[in-house]
């Protein structure tokens, strides 16, 4: 089983097509627009944009990943896509986690400089 | 004593996959400390201690065409690491140069906002949401121009040592590099810009 | 406030603590130490050596037993700072005690920050260095200039620690800085500073090594090893650097926004204008509690290998081990906010929090579980890192179990803070970490210096070690349901002193069996040709470390080792057993290796400038440490000549020798 270094195309061999490059430019700077367009426009609920934003970003990023990292699912990168499953996870945990944990602690306690006008 | 010689472990990588996984594993480690800093800004968002607040201070202008500089060279990028693959060095400094000239602009766009920010007491020091705010694109910021430092420091190692192996597993990594920053930059463009401008 | 000088900062010579005899004449005995070796090695011509072999070196060999000395050292340090606190607390019922509060809390904190990043990361990381390539059967790590680098990194922060002592001063907020008692408004000093950038420093090097160690896993194993025919070590090796490359990111982070607080004027975790104190606390643990299994896990493997060893059989339930390994990995990420349930997150987050927190101890209980089968039906050998084992299963029990109980919301609310949790953690952390690393040190030793550590010595080390540790820490739980809060510099409770007084004897036993440790060292070394280990496994090994000389050659292997099964070389051995043919001399071709770099020294040179700079606002300075580090790395990205080639001739010479000199596998004697 071969292995493939994050970042090279599945084949080094062969040459990384620029075509993967101009598909990629091109999807990114759509969801890109779409973005823009969500927020400034007035054609979409407000409550529902900031989750389409985060959606179509997601999405970029996922467009990033395969158009110019060259991030396949085959067998050659499985330990790249693995290792980068294991930050997502991370990253959900912490933003996840510390989200929660604050918004909790916020509504229970009261703010600092509240408390700071208590101690006067 | 090579019993079943398919399952098996070849052996230990070559130099490229090696040193490019484990720039691999940094930038995963980078893009958690990035994450700390989207965490604190969401907690933050809206400590203003009435001072301004997303709505008030965010161009999205400007934005629109930082986001279209770092996206673009992204795509030069691209272009270098093809040219380093086929080690036409015409091409690969040319799309460097590129490169180079678009995250400037980046960062000269963005050095731009801060400063009017801090002309127009909205620095960092006026609330937690503007330390967030300065933090988290500041920090990005910072990531772009030591890209930048490691982009002419790699424009000078083709130019003096040719495409040797070391040198090509170093524009690989660059890549690596430069490709993160755009994909955080995505995130940061939702989460900070478009998000807090959002009705 | 008076104006900032351009050119020494906030340096001045009332920075040195004249009228502190306990700073003073410490600063004086470690300056004393220093120049006597200094001196000596000196006036011996030791210097070109050291610097050859040891400084400038790349081999992990050397960085490993390099970072295991720092520990040592930096242990003295950490364990007189725990002295003083034992003394202090014993005789301080109704009085001043001895030590002002203003020392007693630079000294509980120094404590715990030398303890936690200065004797345990380095030294679990020392071990990692010098064991997972052998074991592996690879040449080195991945990146070996940048190990090197990651050590000099960690002396670095280990050194602005010590500069701490004599100019200036130390944090007095306790080993994790809390806010808003580490913003510059209750701490306007440079204590919190010199904490700061010590540790942002020496965490450069350690997510360094995560990044290094997860590569070298990974992609630079010995043909044939596949992940499940892996040593268990390099299983708890690996789940630990992930661990690092995860966390240390967000200390990182969380410093450098407390940094950003105290240097520009942010407001992250200030009182006023919208800054949140707690979100500190929650992203500080975020990191905290992947740091302590940090720790544990290369212990957890340091005991596998061991016990395996000595029990002559080989792990039960290697699978389940590398499961829970995993597992452990991955939850000690999801528990993070039982250090703080009293903070007021409310009873769903804290139940939610509670609930994982037990279930992160299930896994662990499996691994002691295997332990014990392992040794049952095994012919258990009786040595130091046996007794350090078994006595490691009985109070790491104690302390988990301890644990388990403090995850409940409802308990923590009482026991919070509180001596109980002093005595929690040093439980788990002397009786998990620090007696997993002392049987590593006295297990793996002999492969290092080629000659073995004095049995007697390190029993006696033992018992005096595991006898004081439950004398000091025992009470201490009992102090924590009496009510006793932690860090107090004085009290008024007089059903309290017996407790502490027991406590300090406890503290003294600990101190003999340091001696011990120190004085089995010393003697060793005298005696080394009479404790020598001329095969190169002395204890009848059963992983591929045991197979090279003592010490192995820069190289490692002459020729990777093909590998076939799990514990391969005490499969090679049964195998030569039963059939007695020669060994067939192996081809051999040339080999490459990396060579000497200063690049590590240099930068670290140029980081404690910029660190020492930036403490006391010597900014010209710190322009220049940065620059300085800059530098290197480029003039280091420029070398042409990376590596070293050893031709095949030379090989098959070296190697020769090394046949000749070791009796094969097949007919050679061990020590029990």
């Amino acid at each position: 089983m071969t292995e493939v270094a994050p970042g090279d195309a599945p084949n080094p061999e062969a040459e990384p097509g620029i075509f993967g490059y101009v598909i990629g430019l091109v999807l990114s700077s759509g969801l890109t627009a779409v973005s823009f367009y969500i927020t400034r426009g007035s054609l979409f609920w407000p409550p529902s944009i900031p989750t389409a934003l985060i959606v179509l970003a997601i999405a970029q990023m996922g467009v990033h990943l395969v158009f110019f990292l060259h991030m396949t699912s085959g067998p050659d990168s499985t330990n790249n896509v693995l290792a980068l499953a294991f930050g997502i996870l991370i990253v959900f945990l912490i933003i996840a986690g510390s989200l929660w944990i604050m918004a909790n602690l916020n509504h229970n306690m009261l703010p600092t400089d509240q408390i700071m006008k208590m101690q006067r | 004593m090579s019993a079943s010689v398919i399952a098996t472990h070849r052996g230990s990588e070559s130099k490229r996959v090696v040193a490019g996984y484990g720039f691999w594993i940094f930038l995963l480690s980078d893009i958690v400390m990035f994450s700390c800093f989207f965490a604190s800004y969401a907690v933050l968002v809206h400590a203003t201690a009435g001072g301004p607040d997303a709505r008030q201070l965010f161009d999205l202008d400007r934005v629109t065409i930082e986001t279209a500089c770092l996206l673009a060279s992204s795509f030069t990028c691209g272009l270098a690491f093809i040219a380093s693959g086929r080690h036409s060095a015409m091409l690969f400094q040319a799309s460097m140069a590129a490169t180079l000239a678009l995250g400037a602009t980046f960062l000269a766009l963005e050095g731009a906002e801060f400063h009017s920010m801090l002309q127009g007491h909205a620095g960092p020091t006026r609330s937690a949401f503007l330390s967030a705010f300065f933090a988290l694109v500041g920090c990005h910021g910072i990531h772009v121009l030591i890209g930048l430092l490691w982009l002419m420091t790699m424009m000078a190692q083709v130019y003096a040592k040719g495409f040797r192996n070391d040198v090509l597993r170093r524009v690989l990594c660059f890549t690596l590099f430069w490709h993160a920053l755009d994909i955080i930059w995505v995130a940061l463009f939702t989460v900070v810009y478009l998000i807090g401008v959002a009705p | 406030m008076p104006p900032v000088d351009l050119f020494w900062g906030k340096l001045t010579w009332s920075a040195i603590p004249i009228h502190s005899p306990f700073p003073m004449f410490a600063s004086a005995g470690v300056a004393a130490v220093i120049i006597a070796v200094l001196a000596w090695t000196a006036f011996k011509g030791h210097f070109p050596y050291l610097w050859r072999e040891w400084i400038t070196s790349v081999d992990h060999k050397r960085v490993g037993v390099m970072y295991v000395v720092l520990a040592l050292v930096m242990l003295l340090r950490g364990f007189i700072d725990a002295a003083m606190m034992r003394a202090q607390q014993a005789m301080a019922l109704n009085g001043p005690g001895y030590l002002p509060p203003e020392h007693y809390d630079q000294v509980f904190s120094s404590h715990g920050t030398i303890m936690i990043f200065f004797v345990a990361m380095p030294f679990v990381i020392g071990l990692m260095n010098f064991v997972v390539p052998l074991q592996i059967g690879a040449r080195d790590v991945a990146f070996p200039t940048l190990n090197s680098v990651s050590f000099w990194l960690t002396a670095t922060g280990a050194l602005l620690v010590n500069i701490s002592l004599f100019v200036g001063e130390f944090a007095r907020t306790g080993w994790i800085p809390y806010p808003p008692l580490s913003e510059l408004g209750y701490s306007p000093g440079v204590g919190v500073d010199y904490y700061l950038w010590s540790l942002q420093i020496s965490g450069i090097g350690s997510l360094l090594t995560g990044v290094n160690f997860v590569t070298t896993i990974l992609k630079g194993r010995a043909p044939g090893m596949d992940l499940m025919r892996m040593p268990m070590f390099c299983w708890t090796a690996l789940a630990s650097n992930l661990l690092i490359v995860a966390a240390f990111p967000v200390l990182t982070a969380t410093l450098a926004m407390l940094l950003l607080d105290r240097y520009l004027g942010f407001h992250f975790f200030t009182n006023e204008a919208g800054g949140n104190v707690m979100m500190f606390m929650n992203l500080i643990w975020a990191w905290g509690h992947p740091e302590v299994y940090i720790l544990i896990l290369p212990a957890f493997g340091i005991f596998s290998e061991v016990i395996a060893t000595f029990s002559s059989k080989g792990l039960f339930g290697y699978r389940s081990m590398v499961a829970a390994t995993m597992g452990i990995c991955v939850l000690a990420f999801s528990v993070w906010l039982h250090h703080f349930f009293t903070m007021g997150a409310g009873a769903n987050v804290n139940a939610v929090f509670g609930i994982l927190s037990t279930v992160i101890a299930v896994p662990t209980g499996v691994k002691v579980f295997n332990w014990l089968f392992t040794i049952y039906g095994g012919r258990l050998r009786y040595n130091v890192s046996i007794l350090w084992s078994i006595g490691f299963m009985v109070t790491f029990v104690i302390g988990g179990m301890t644990g388990v109980l403090l995850a409940l919301p409802p308990v923590d609310f009482l026991l919070h803070n509180s001596l109980f949790l002093i005595a929690h953690f040093h439980n788990v952390i002397i009786g998990g970490v620090v007696f997993g690393l002392f049987a590593g040190y006295t297990y793996w030793f002999p492969k290092a210096f080629g000659f073995r550590l004095h049995e007697g010595l390190g029993r006696a080390a033992f018992w005096f070690w595991t006898v004081g540790f439950y004398v000091a820490f025992m009470p201490l739980y009992v102090l924590g349901f009496l009510g006793m809060t932690r860090r107090m510099q004085h009290y008024d409770v007089a059903a309290w002193q017996p407790w502490l007084i027991a406590a300090a004897a406890g503290a003294v036993l600990i101190a003999i069996g340091t001696g011990f440790l120190v004085a089995q060292l010393v003697y060793s070394i005298r005696h080394r040709d009479a404790l020598s280990d001329p095969s190169g496994d002395p204890w009848n090994g059963r992983t591929l470390e045991w197979s090279t000389a003592s010490p192995p050659p820069q190289y490692n292997f002459a020729v990777l080792p093909e590998v076939s099964a799990l514990d391969d070389y005490w499969v090679q051995k049964q195998r030569a057993s039963n059939n007695r043919s020669a060994d067939s001399v192996p081809s051999y071709s040339a080999i490459e290796v990396p060579r000497n770099s200063a690049t590590g020294i240099i930068c670290a040179f140029f980081a404690t400038l910029m660190g020492f700079a930036l403490i006391w606002h010597i900014w010209w300075l710190a322009v220049l440490g940065v620059a300085g580090a800059l530098v290197t790395f480029v003039v280091f990205a420029w070398r042409d000549q990376v590596e070293d080639e050893i031709p095949a001739q030379e090989l098959a010479r070296l190697d020769g020798l090394d046949r000749a000199a070791r009796p094969r596998a097949s007919d050679q004697s061990f020590v029990s």
